[in-house]
């Protein structure tokens, strides 16, 4: 289907951010061996439609492709968790203290745990701004929203990441599994 | 909750997402703002403490590996049942007519003498054209055959035959020196009412006896080629054959 010469583009362009497109996998499933098929599925997606790739943002165009296969997948295997909404009004007026963060931030269990507490549109959020490293631009590219909504996504992300740290947060969202 | 500036302004102050302006214009704020300097510091220790956890999951080298195994017999697959499968089959006739090729070549090495005559042929067909062109026809222009014979001593390694035949309609209009097949020959050029002929002149190779009569069309140009004398002749022209071989009966009487 991809010519030698559009093969070697992919494996230059695309098969780099192998690593990327596992580590949101993991974070938006919550499982590596879960991950490591849907990432797996993604990149073989990816290649089907490299020709529709246009240069540009790589990492961001294979992400986008892992966070729609993921989504997919969720639907199929875990609806229940698709369905885990935020209630956003009920922790706007809690603060959190650096002292406190930065003891419980030392806990790395209990840092994956909390990351993994977030519903899915707002851990991905930290995982890739904080985790991958993304600017808002990509994160907008990813996630297909404007920019504004990046901003403002990534705002309750964090501090709903940081009430589920410090125990703030009285919500338990259950795992699917 | 004193400050009433939008709470995303200290993300992308901390995430360095607001321009020159901006950022200077948020530090201003932070110097009274004991709120936003709160919240900055607590985005800052969460920031960190992600940064030190190191979460970040690689993808095992087994995946790796799986990846890019299924990715080649994937095209192949993808081939079998898709529509572009189109510039395989261009391959695939491309292929056959190289292997074609090939064998021609070494099955009918026989073959090769007459492809050598085509070719050269058609070097002489072009040479003819190109001499089309203005300016090139000639290097001597000249009906008197003393003057043009004399033009090539020193310019090749041989003295070709130059004749002219006006009385019998065919007059000299020039020679010129032209290549072919890699070494140089005499072109003489004759006119036939409104057309011209040009006639490529070489010697013949030591090794070979007279050559026996043979002729061809190109382009809409024939070609007729013969040996006397020592001397291969060939004329091209986009006169008719009949022309070329009175022409030709001319030269060897």
């Amino acid at each position: 289907m991809l010519d030698s010469q559009d093969q070697v583009r992919f494996e230059q362009l695309v098969l780099p951010h192998l690593d990327a497109a596992f580590n949101l996998a993991r974070w938006l499933l919550r499982s590596r061996a879960d991950a490591e098929d849907v990432a797996q599925e993604a990149l073989l997606r990816s290649y089907r439609f490299f020709l529709t790739f246009h240069g540009g943002d790589a990492r961001a165009w294979l992400l986008q492709i892992v966070r729609n296969t993921c989504y997919s997948w969720l639907e199929k295997n875990r609806p229940v968790e698709q369905m885990t909404e935020f209630n956003e009004e009920l922790h706007t007026t809690t603060s959190v203290s650096p002292e406190s963060l930065a003891i419980a931030g030392n806990n790395r269990e209990r840092l994956t745990r909390a990351l993994e507490s977030l519903p899915p549109r707002q851990r991905e959020m930290i995982v890739l701004r904080e985790l991958e490293g993304c600017s808002y631009k990509e994160i907008a590219t990813i996630t297909s929203v404007p920019i504004g909504t990046v901003m403002s996504a990534l705002s309750r992300a964090r501090r709903q990441l940081q009430l589920a740290l410090t125990g703030t947060t009285h919500q338990e969202v259950t795992h699917g599994l | 909750m004193a400050c009433d500036r939008s709470q995303t302004v200290v993300h992308a102050y901390l995430d360095g997402e607001l321009d020159a302006v901006g950022a200077a214009e948020f530090e201003r704020h932070l110097e009274h703002c004991r709120e936003c300097v709160d919240a900055l510091e607590t985005h800052e220790a969460l920031t960190a403490a992600l940064k030190r956890a190191e979460l970040y999951q690689k993808g095992s080298p087994a995946l790796r590996q799986k990846i890019q195994a299924s990715l080649r017999p994937q095209a192949e697959n993808v081939v079998s049942f898709t529509p572009s499968r189109v510039p395989y089959r261009w391959l695939a006739a491309a292929a056959v007519l190289l292997l074609l090729a090939y064998a021609g070549w070494r099955i009918l090495p026989s073959l090769r003498g007459a492809d050598d005559q085509t070719v050269i042929a058609a070097e002489m067909v072009d040479a003819h054209l190109r001499s089309l062109q203005p300016g090139h026809l000639t290097d001597v222009l000249s009906t008197d055959q003393h003057t043009v014979k004399p033009w090539f001593n020193g310019k090749l390694d041989f003295s070709p035959p130059v004749q002219d035949f006006s009385t019998d309609g065919f007059p000299l209009v020039g020679g010129r020196l032209d290549v072919v097949h890699g070494r140089a020959v005499t072109a003489l050029v004759y006119g036939r009412r409104k057309h011209l002929i040009s006639v490529f002149i070489w010697p013949l190779p030591v090794n070979e006896k007279d050559k026996s009569l043979h002729s061809g069309a190109q382009q809409g140009y024939h070609w007729l080629a013969w040996a006397s004398n020592g001397m291969e002749l060939c004329a091209v022209s986009d006169v008719s054959p009949s022309d070329l071989d009175q022409l030709h009966n001319l030269f060897t009487k």
